[in-house]
């Protein structure tokens, strides 16, 4: 009888402590998964900016064409950001590039402040608020990125739950971060 | 900055992070949920056992009336919460007069909800617009996925757009945070709450008369006369106990939902900034706000200028007040 007790206990202790694990796996796995879509989400707001570069162009290019140099700086900037892969290992390549881009664009904002009719477009106007909006959106899903690995470092690092990303090879993560000593010092640009 | 304020900057431990904030405030939300909802059933049970009174039971035969009662409670209270949970957020909206709007109608309020949605994670709240000159905004929805940010033409027309960016973080924190559905399900509750009390209050005001003609000689005596005093007694402070666990509620969540701002724009300053225009605007917003729904916006819109003189009414107030709250994002700051 006593015998029949202590096993059923036994047996009761290993199912939670099955769950037990299989709860803190699955935290694991969705934690994960939260990096992975915090990493493409930059990507997503990358690819706007991307899309708005041309029409913007075409926009300058109507009211200020013989700003040639501006004008193709921002194009061939554009052109080499969009051939950088975005994986974790081009991470800092494409930050370069992509400040390159930054910077370009602040130089096209500007002359705007020379061309009043430019300044007064209404498309332009518009331009203008999504890319500053763009602007805000990658710095924000950079942010939630590294917010999410943070949390998933942390579970990956902390008892108990490392014995089971032990186990199970969950991979460290890296940060966002901006690299080159260049880029962190790039010049702030306001487009308002 | 007057002195007193400096002061209680300093005060706020330097050592304390938004962090902390939030893990201390969602327990705290834990517990008066679950305070609500026992005295509710409390009252359900009383109000029972005061019917069964009523009807000329005798203290031993009162038990199951009070199990019925309570059992009352319970279902009433999730057949309301139900409700709510699926038309709450679109009945607050109708209610306060909000319209849904296109982002061509305005892309900069509609760029700046999507950056604070993707520094939280979240997705793309639908955005309304109420117009109305008093300043003011809100946050409703049973979850992310449902949830609405709604700004008054006149809060939305006087901010620059840091400061925009600062209240929309506030109403994305109240999102990420549930607090959009914990509000709506205390408000069903602490309105099924009250509005019992008052059906007993009138049950009992003209059946009671009917009552003590007809039973003419009671039996039970003492028992009863107990269990009357009790339930008079809980009919009286129920309503005001439910009111102010929710306004209890609802000033920490604000405390919380300024760190949360913080935390997705890391810009204290914005949201500080808007908080003073806020408190700057003395026109209540009578037409889109009730007692109600007053725990939802971001400043309460049944305000008086009463911000300075601190009184009984902190402890009913919805909000907490508002240099309060901007002393402690401005400690946030440092």
């Amino acid at each position: 009888m006593t015998g029949f007790i202590v096993l059923g206990g036994l047996v009761l202790l290993l199912v939670i402590l099955l769950f037990w694990f299989i709860g803190m796996y699955n935290v694991l796995v969705r934690r994960r998964i939260d990096c992975d879509n915090g990493w493409s989400q930059i990507d997503v707001q990358l690819k706007r900016r991307y899309d708005l570069i041309p029409n913007l162009v075409e926009t300058v290019k109507g009211y200020a064409a013989h700003e040639k140099g501006t004008l193709e700086a921002v194009v061939s900037a554009r052109a080499r950001a969009v051939t950088v892969t975005s994986d974790a290992a081009h991470a800092g390549e494409k930050a370069a590039a992509e400040n390159l881009l930054t910077q370009a664009l602040g130089r096209l904002i500007a002359i705007a402040e020379a061309y009043p009719t430019l300044k007064a477009d209404v498309n332009f106007a518009r331009l203008q608020e999504e890319l500053s909006s763009t602007e805000n959106k990658v710095g924000f899903a950079r942010q939630h990125f590294n917010d999410v690995v943070a949390r998933y470092e942390e579970s990956r690092q902390a008892f108990p739950t490392n014995l089971v990303a032990g186990a199970f090879n969950f991979e460290q993560r890296g940060y966002f971060k901006v690299e080159e000593a260049a880029a962190r010092e790039a010049p702030k640009v306001k487009f308002t | 900055m007057n002195e007193p304020l400096q002061q209680r900057v300093r005060a706020y431990p330097g050592s304390l992070t938004y962090i902390d904030l939030i893990r201390r405030n969602r327990r705290d939300s834990m517990l008066i949920m679950i305070a609500v909802i026992l005295l509710g059933v409390l009252v359900g049970g009383v109000i029972a056992a005061g019917l069964g009174v009523y009807a000329g039971q005798t203290a031993d035969q009162l038990l199951p009336s009070i199990l019925l009662g309570t059992a009352a409670a319970l279902v009433g209270g999730l057949l309301a919460a139900a409700w709510s949970w699926f038309n709450g957020a679109s009945a607050i909206l109708a209610m306060s007069g909000a319209r849904l709007i296109e982002k061509d109608q305005d892309p900069e309020l509609f760029n700046v909800v999507e950056e604070v949605a993707i520094a939280a994670g979240l997705p793309m709240p639908r955005v309304f617009l109420i117009s109305e000159s008093a300043m003011n905004a809100f946050a409703t929805g049973r979850d992310p996925e449902h949830a609405a940010v709604a700004i008054t033409t006149g809060l939305r027309e006087r901010l620059t757009r840091d400061e925009l960016q600062g209240v929309m973080a506030h109403e994305m924190a109240h999102v990420r945070n549930y607090d959009i559905r914990f509000a709506m399900l205390m408000a069903t509750m602490v309105g099924l709450i009250v509005f019992a009390c008052d059906a007993c209050w009138r049950i009992a005001f003209h059946g009671g008369r009917a009552g003590r003609r007809t039973s003419g000689g009671r039996k039970g005596g003492a028992v009863v006369i107990v269990l009357i005093v009790i339930a008079v007694v809980l009919a009286i402070v129920a309503p005001l106990v439910a009111r102010f666990m929710q306004m209890a509620y609802s000033r920490s969540r604000e405390y919380l939902a300024d760190a949360g701002a913080v935390e997705l724009s890391r810009n204290p300053e914005g949201l500080a900034s808007a908080l003073g225009k806020l408190a700057g605007d003395t026109e209540p917003l009578v037409e889109a706000a009730n007692r109600g729904t007053a725990h939802l916006f971001i400043v309460n819109p049944l305000r008086l200028m009463r911000e300075s003189r601190q009184s009984l009414d902190t402890l009913f107030s919805s909000h907490p007040p508002i240099q309060e709250r901007i002393a402690r994002l401005l400690a946030l700051a440092r």
